[in-house]
C-alpha cells in the first residue's frame, strides 16, 4: 500500500500495516482479530498527520482543518468539541472516509484511508465503520429492522443470518418489539436507538457519531449516552462530535477544535493528555 | 435483505411516486399493445374481406385476335391457337414456390352456344372452386352442377330462356338438366349458363382447353405481387394480371392505419422515456440524503446505480404486465367500432414483448439518473456530516 503524499513536509508518514488490505474487492477488510494486531497498532488505532482541508467555493478558500495531528488508541471514547465552523464535522467526515483531505493523511488500524483506490474506501466504510448521524438519517420507507439490516444488504451472507443479527442488535438497544415499525412511527429516542443499532450491526471496530443527541431531550440524551457508555465499556472505539458540554463526562478523552486547529486535548476530568 | 428488497420496499411504501412511474409506463404499453392488436385485427379482417371478393389474379391467354370481356375483365382471346391455356397449366400454377399462399384455383372455359334459338354464353367450371371463389353466386333454389350434363342458369339467362329448376335444355345436341338458377348479381354473371368444365369442353369441341384461370391468393401469405411474379415465370406464354383496384385501395387503407399506428407508437415510447427519466431524476434528487447514507455505510457506486435501475426495472415489469392486460381490454372495447365482427387477434409473443419493451424503456430512461446517483459525492449527499 502506498503512503499518502498530500501532507506537508513535516509530519512523519504513516507506516502502513503489513496486513493492511490492498484488494478489498474481497469484502472482509478485517483480516485479524484485535488481539493479534499488536500493541503498536492498537495504540495508534486512529492516526492523523498534518490533516488539512480547504473548501474552495465562489469566494475565498475556507480552511476547515489546518494541520491536525492526532493519535487515538483503540478502545477510546473520544469526544470532539468546538464551535460551529471549528472543523469537527470536517474531521469526522475525513475520518469516515467520506471526504478527501486537501493534504495530510489519516489511518485507521494501520490502513491509510485515502491511499485506498476506487471503491475500496466504500468497502472500508462497510467493514470498519458504524455511523450514527445527527438527524438519525433512517431510510423512511424501511422498517426499523430493515434499517438495521441495511449495512448487511450488500454483504454475501444468508438472509436468515442477516435478520438474526439485526434482531440481536435491536434487542441490544431495547427495541426488539419495534422492529416492524417505520421510522415515522418511532419517537426521537427510538429512532436514535435504531440508528445506533444500524451502526453496530456490522460489528465495526470504529463507531462515528455526529451530534447524536442534538435532537433529543435531556432524559433521552442520558439514555442514549448510557448506551454509548455501555458500548465503550465493551471495548468499542467511539468518536463523537458534539456541542453538548454536559455529555463530556462520558468521554474518556476530549479534543477541542478551534479554527481547524487542535485547541485542547484532555481527559474528561480536564487532565491534559498531551 | 438485498438491494432488491430495498428497491421493492421503496416502490411499495412510496406508493404515489411508484404509481406515477408505473402509470406512465402502463399507459404507453397499453397504447402500443392496443394499436398493434387493433392494427393486426383490422388487417386480418381486411384480408378476409379481400379474399371474399373473389380472385385477385387472372391468368389469360396471350391472344390478340378475338377479345371477350367478362366481368369487366379482359379475358383475352377465345380462339388463341398455340398461345391458349389448357388444364396442364393448372398443375404449374399449384407448383409455384408460393403455392401455399394460393387459396383457390378456378379454371374456366367460356364459349357462345345456341339455346332455344338464342345465343348464350356457356361457362365450364370446377363448381367447387368456382362457388368458393365467387361467394356472391347464390342459388335461390337448387344446387350447383355436379353429376354431369347439369347446369345452373344466371338470373337474366333463366328469364330470357325461360328456364327453371328441373328443366331440360339441349345444347349442341346434348341434353342438360337445369339444377338451379343464380340469384341476380347485377353483373355479367346473370347472362351465363354454368356447367361442369368437362361437359363444356366436350360440347364446345375444345377438350383440355381453358379460357382463363382465376386465382385467389391469400393476403395473409406471400405478397400478391410475388405470387404474380412466380406465376409469370411458371407460365411465360400467358398473361398474369392482378385485380388491382380492389387490392390496392383496401390494402392501402390498412397500410395507412399501420403507418399511423407506428407513428403513435414512436411518440408514446418517447413520452414514456421522458416520464421515467423525469420521475427517476426527481426521485434521485429527493433521495440525496438517503443515497448519502447508503454510501456512508459502505454501498459501492455500482450498487447505488443498480438499486435505482432495479426500481425502474421492477416498475417496468409491473407496467408491462398491467399494460398488456389494459391494451387487450382496450382492443376488445374499441375494435367493434373500427371493424364490426372482426375478432381480436391474440399475439402470444406480444405479451412477452410488452414486458421486455417496458423493462428496456424503463432501464434506458433510468440509466442517467441511476449513474448520477452512483456518482454522488457522499459528503454532498449527506449534509449531516
Amino acid at each position: 500500500m502506498t503512503v499518502a503524499t498530500r501532507q506537508t513536509a513535516d509530519p512523519a508518514p504513516i507506516v502502513p500495516a503489513p496486513d493492511a488490505p490492498d484488494a478489498p474487492d474481497a469484502p472482509e477488510l478485517r483480516e485479524q482479530p484485535a488481539e493479534a494486531r499488536g500493541d503498536e497498532r492498537a495504540a495508534r488505532f486512529i492516526e492523523a498527520r498534518g490533516l488539512e482541508k480547504t473548501f474552495s467555493g465562489d469566494g475565498a478558500p475556507v480552511l476547515a482543518l489546518r494541520g491536525l495531528d492526532l493519535v487515538v488508541p483503540e478502545g477510546t471514547f473520544l469526544g470532539v468539541m468546538g464551535q460551529s465552523g471549528s472543523g469537527k464535522s470536517t474531521f469526522l467526515s475525513i475520518l469516515g472516509g467520506l471526504s478527501h483531505p486537501s493534504s495530510g493523511a489519516i489511518s485507521v488500524d494501520g490502513i491509510d484511508l485515502y491511499a485506498l483506490g476506487g471503491e475500496k474506501l466504500a468497502d472500508f466504510r462497510r467493514e470498519y465503520l458504524g455511523f450514527v448521524f445527527q438527524s438519525f438519517n433512517l431510510v423512511p420507507y424501511l422498517t426499523a429492522l430493515e434499517n438495521v439490516t441495511l449495512p448487511l444488504a450488500v454483504k454475501k451472507m444468508p438472509s436468515a443470518d442477516k435478520r438474526r443479527r439485526a434482531l440481536e442488535v435491536l434487542d441490544r438497544v431495547g427495541l426488539a418489539d419495534r422492529g416492524g415499525h417505520l421510522p415515522g412511527k418511532l419517537s426521537g429516542g427510538e429512532q436514535e436507538r435504531v440508528a445506533i443499532a444500524r451502526a453496530l450491526v456490522n460489528e465495526p471496530p470504529l463507531i462515528l457519531a455526529d451530534e447524536p443527541t442534538g435532537a433529543l431531550d435531556t432524559e433521552t440524551t442520558a439514555e442514549i449516552m448510557d448506551l454509548f457508555a455501555e458500548l465503550h465499556a465493551e471495548g468499542n472505539t467511539i468518536v463523537m462530535v458534539t456541542h453538548n458540554a454536559e455529555i463530556r463526562r462520558y468521554f474518556d478523552r476530549t479534543i477541542v477544535l478551534r479554527d481547524g486547529r487542535l485547541d485542547g486535548d484532555g481527559a474528561a476530568d480536564g487532565r491534559p493528555m498531551g | 435483505m438485498t438491494l432488491r428488497t430495498i428497491a421493492f420496499a421503496n416502490l411499495r411504501r412510496r406508493k404515489a411516486r411508484a404509481a406515477f412511474l408505473v402509470a406512465g409506463l402502463l399507459i404507453g404499453v397499453a397504447t402500443v399493445v392496443a394499436l398493434l392488436t387493433l392494427s393486426r385485427s383490422m388487417t386480418g379482417e381486411a384480408e378476409a374481406n379481400l379474399e371474399s371478393y373473389g380472385a385477385n389474379i387472372v391468368i389469360t391467354p396471350r391472344a390478340e385476335d378475338v377479345a371477350l370481356t367478362y366481368g369487366g375483365i379482359d379475358v383475352g382471346g377465345v380462339s388463341v391457337g398455340d398461345q391458349g391455356l389448357d388444364e396442364t397449366d393448372l398443375e404449374r400454377v399449384r407448383a409455384i414456390p408460393a403455392g401455399g399462399s394460393i387459396a383457390v384455383v378456378a379454371p374456366e372455359l367460356v364459349g357462345p352456344v345456341e339455346v332455344k334459338g338464342r345465343r348464350a354464353l356457356l361457362m365450364g367450371v370446377d363448381p367447387t372452386a368456382q362457388f368458393a371463389l365467387k361467394r356472391w353466386w347464390q342459388i335461390g333454389a337448387g344446387r350447383p352442377p355436379r353429376d354431369g350434363r347439369e347446369l345452373v342458369a344466371g338470373a337474366r339467362a333463366a328469364e330470357v330462356l325461360g328456364l327453371t329448376m328441373g328443366d331440360y335444355v339441349r345444347i349442341r345436341g346434348e341434353r342438360f338438366t337445369v339444377t338451379g338458377v343464380l340469384r341476380p348479381t347485377g353483373g355479367q354473371d346473370d347472362e351465363l349458363l354454368v356447367a361442369e368444365l368437362a361437359d363444356v369442353q366436350r360440347v364446345l369441341g375444345r377438350p383440355g382447353e381453358l379460357t382463363l384461370i382465376e386465382v385467389a391468393a391469400a393476403y395473409s401469405g406471400a405478397p400478391v405481387e410475388e405470387v404474380v411474379r412466380q406465376l409469370s415465370a411458371a407460365l411465360p406464354a400467358v398473361e398474369v394480371s392482378t385485380v388491382r383496384e380492389a387490392v390496392a385501395s383496401r390494402l392501402h387503407a390498412v397500410d395507412q392505419f399501420k403507418g399511423f399506428s407506428l407513428v403513435i407508437v414512436g411518440i408514446v415510447v418517447a413520452i414514456e422515456i421522458l416520464v421515467v427519466f423525469l420521475t427517476m431524476t426527481g426521485s434521485v434528487s429527493e433521495r440525496t440524503t438517503e443515497i448519502g447514507v447508503f454510501r456512508a455505510i459502505g454501498f459501492r457506486r455500482e450498487q447505488i446505480t443498480r438499486l435505482v435501475l432495479l426500481e425502474a426495472v421492477a416498475a417496468g415489469v409491473a407496467a408491462g404486465v398491467l399494460g398488456y392486460a389494459a391494451g387487450m381490454a382496450v382492443s376488445y372495447a374499441v375494435l367493434p367500432f373500427l371493424a364490426e365482427g372482426a375478432p381480436v387477434s391474440w399475439m402470444p409473443l406480444l405479451g412477452t414483448a410488452a414486458v421486455v419493451a417496458a423493462v428496456v424503456v424503463a432501464g434506458l430512461a433510468a440509466l442517467y439518473p441511476a449513474l448520477r446517483a452512483g456518482k454522488m459525492d457522499p459528503t454532498e449527499a449527506l449534509r449531516a456530516l
